[in-house]
């Protein structure tokens, strides 16, 4: 027989054990992410250049510099333009995948036959690595083998197809590698919604003679509401971190014409050896997805609590 | 209605669903295109792509270009080929997959069982890491490995996805387990069992198809990733997506686009494998990835 100190042992192991496997994670998160976090926002007040933070002599190699990164960041037209790229970038793809991805949702919602072939095919792009993509496009959009090449090659002579190798035009050749990517998961999450949208209102609609047209623009959209704000989410938290993407069609070229804020943030700190910029255009990064993210999960999560 | 207008209402409506159709049909092509040029040009000699040949399959087929990539191509400095690289990545995928699963199972079974002052608030800390933008880890990440000795290495990388892949191997299980009856687990309980035998017994064999979503999103994400890689283990104990970008964007030589694409579809083939033998669950993945509960 287990004596009365035993039980009360094991019932207090068995209160604390659930918070016990739960911690190690919890500890992982709070060291890997938000000490992580903490210790970026400290390296983006000095004037730290290259790591480690403290040389064989053991003196720290940095100094606390204020905000100087932030006021150097600002006045650096390399980040200007980053910036201005990702508003492009980023503006352009939300809109043209979710465009695209409304449409053929609604298109596939049509009792189409053969749906179960067709959207595999729609959707296989999101399963690849943005490197793989980025091999693809880059060869198929380049003027000496790609489209180009082959119009010429098929007689039309005068055809001339080099927007990746052109300032004004390589980011737009980023953007339509990242819609392919992406616009098929899109499509997904839309179709997700319209499946789940009462028939019985539909069905009334249709019963007092409401026209297709009207059915979708009147009911059927304003009811994906949920998949939008959640596409929405999903999609510019994809676009400010895209970075494998640029790598590998443009480098950020040509010139920095596709230099987007997370390519910025990897030459400063690794290969320009100005690590406390580069802190400092993690920390805008971490703010502006912050900006999106913070109210969506909170508002999920207090739906979800209710 | 007259029969007339009746006619001419179902001509309309096959005018419709053929321009449907048509539609569908342009958008699968757009999607295949790459597929298809990566496909049919890691079979030719060079000479045919860049003589205007791209979109035409191949006339002399070859498998020269895929021996290449796999084993003697110029990656960096070694003429090693993929292959290394293919290897470090399975045995950077294999362990950090397995483990952050293990640990999502068991966040999620205590997030929504055994539920404590704070856990949502827990829970939405662990979200939001899901969500950062890595850039503003890299530079402490680097330093830690550094001071740890596992800077360029795999057990570094392994390390690396465990930590961040865990906020959503946790969401899935979450969610998953959070409609799971919580009567039985009550009950279970009052039978007299623990913890882990209610997890094991209880949970645990109805977690097949939650399991099977959170591997292949995991495995995915892991597999493809180049951040991570590039700016820890550019070297020798580079993964797949960092080679395949070095064998691409090496500038020494001739541009061999063949061997390019032979070596992109390597890197793609795990991916794309796993797609097509669970892509109905990775797809339910995706929706339970835009946090609905």
């Amino acid at each position: 027989m287990a004596t009365r100190a035993e039980i009360d042992m094991r019932t207090r192991l068995q209160n604390w054990l659930p918070k016990l496997v739960l911690s190690p994670s919890l500890g992982m998160i709070f060291v890997f992410v938000y000490g992580f976090i903490l210790f970026t926002v400290y390296v983006s007040f000095t004037d730290s250049r290259i790591l480690p933070f403290v040389d064989k002599n053991g003196q720290t190699t940095y100094e606390l510099i204020g905000f100087t990164n932030y006021e150097k960041l600002f006045k650096l037209s390399h980040w200007d333009i980053a910036v201005w790229n990702m508003a492009v970038f980023a503006g352009l793809y939300i809109i043209i995948c979710t465009l695209i991805g409304l449409l053929l949702a609604i298109l596939l919602d049509q009792k189409i036959r053969g749906e179960g072939l067709i959207r595999p095919i729609f959707l296989y792009p999101m399963a690849l690595s943005f490197i793989v993509t980025g091999t693809a496009w880059k060869w198929m959009l380049d003027p000496g083998i790609g489209f180009e090449n082959i119009m010429q090659s098929w007689g039309w002579v005068s055809f001339s197809f080099d927007w990746i190798k052109n300032r004004d035009f390589a980011l737009y050749t980023v953007v339509l590698a990242a819609v392919w990517q992406s616009s098929g998961f899109t499509m997904a999450m839309f179709l997700a919604g319209l499946r789940g949208i009462d028939t019985e209102i539909l069905k009334a609609a249709q019963m007092d003679g409401a026209s297709n047209w009207n059915l979708y623009r009147r009911i059927i959209i304003p009811q994906l509401r949920p998949a939008f704000l959640s596409a929405f989410v999903i999609l510019a938290h994809l676009a400010i971190k895209t970075f494998d993407l640029v790598i590998a069609m443009t480098g950020g070229g040509p010139g920095r014409a596709t230099e987007l804020p997370a390519t910025f943030m990897y030459s400063y700190t690794f290969s320009r050896n100005q690590m406390g910029i580069g802190a400092a255009s993690a920390v805008i990064m971490l703010m502006t997805i912050a900006a999106i993210m913070i109210p969506y999960l909170y508002s999920e999560l207090k739906e979800r609590k209710q | 209605m007259s029969v007339a207008s009746q006619d001419s209402g179902m001509r309309q409506g096959r005018v419709a669903r053929v321009f449907i159709y048509l539609v569908l049909l342009l958008f699968g092509l757009f999607y295949l295109l790459p597929l298809y040029v990566m496909g049919v040009n890691s079979f030719k000699p060079l000479s045919e792509i860049t003589g205007g040949g791209m979109m035409a399959l191949p006339e002399v087929w070859t498998v020269e270009p895929w021996l290449k990539a796999w084993s003697t191509a110029q990656i960096g400095v070694e003429p090693t080929g993929l292959r290394p690289y293919f290897w470090n990545s399975i045995s950077m995928v294999v362990p950090a997959v397995a483990i952050s699963t293990v640990l999502g199972a068991l966040n999620g079974y205590v997030l929504t069982k055994w539920r404590f002052r704070g856990d949502t608030i827990l829970f939405g800390l662990m979200l939001f890491a899901c969500f950062i933008p890595f850039q503003i880890v890299l530079i402490p990440m680097a330093a830690v490995l550094g001071t740890l000795g596992l800077a360029g290495t795999t057990a570094g990388l392994v390390l690396v996805h465990l930590v961040y892949g865990i906020g959503f191997s946790t969401l899935y299980f979450r969610n998953y387990y959070a409609v799971f009856p919580t009567e039985l687990v009550r009950a279970a309980q009052i039978d007299g069992a623990g913890f882990f035998r209610i997890f094991w017994r209880i949970l645990l064999p109805s977690s097949g198809p939650i399991s099977v979503v959170c591997i292949i999103w995991q495995f995915t994400n892991i597999w493809n990733d180049f951040l991570f890689g590039a700016s820890f283990a550019s070297g020798g104990g580079a993964p797949m997506t960092v080679a395949l970008n070095n064998l691409v964007q090496s500038s020494t030589g001739v541009k061999e686009y063949n061997v390019h694409f032979a070596g992109a579809i390597l890197a793609a083939l795990p991916t794309l494998l796993v797609y097509i033998v669970a892509g109905r669950y990775f797809v339910r993945g995706l929706m339970a990835g835009s946090v609905k509960g």
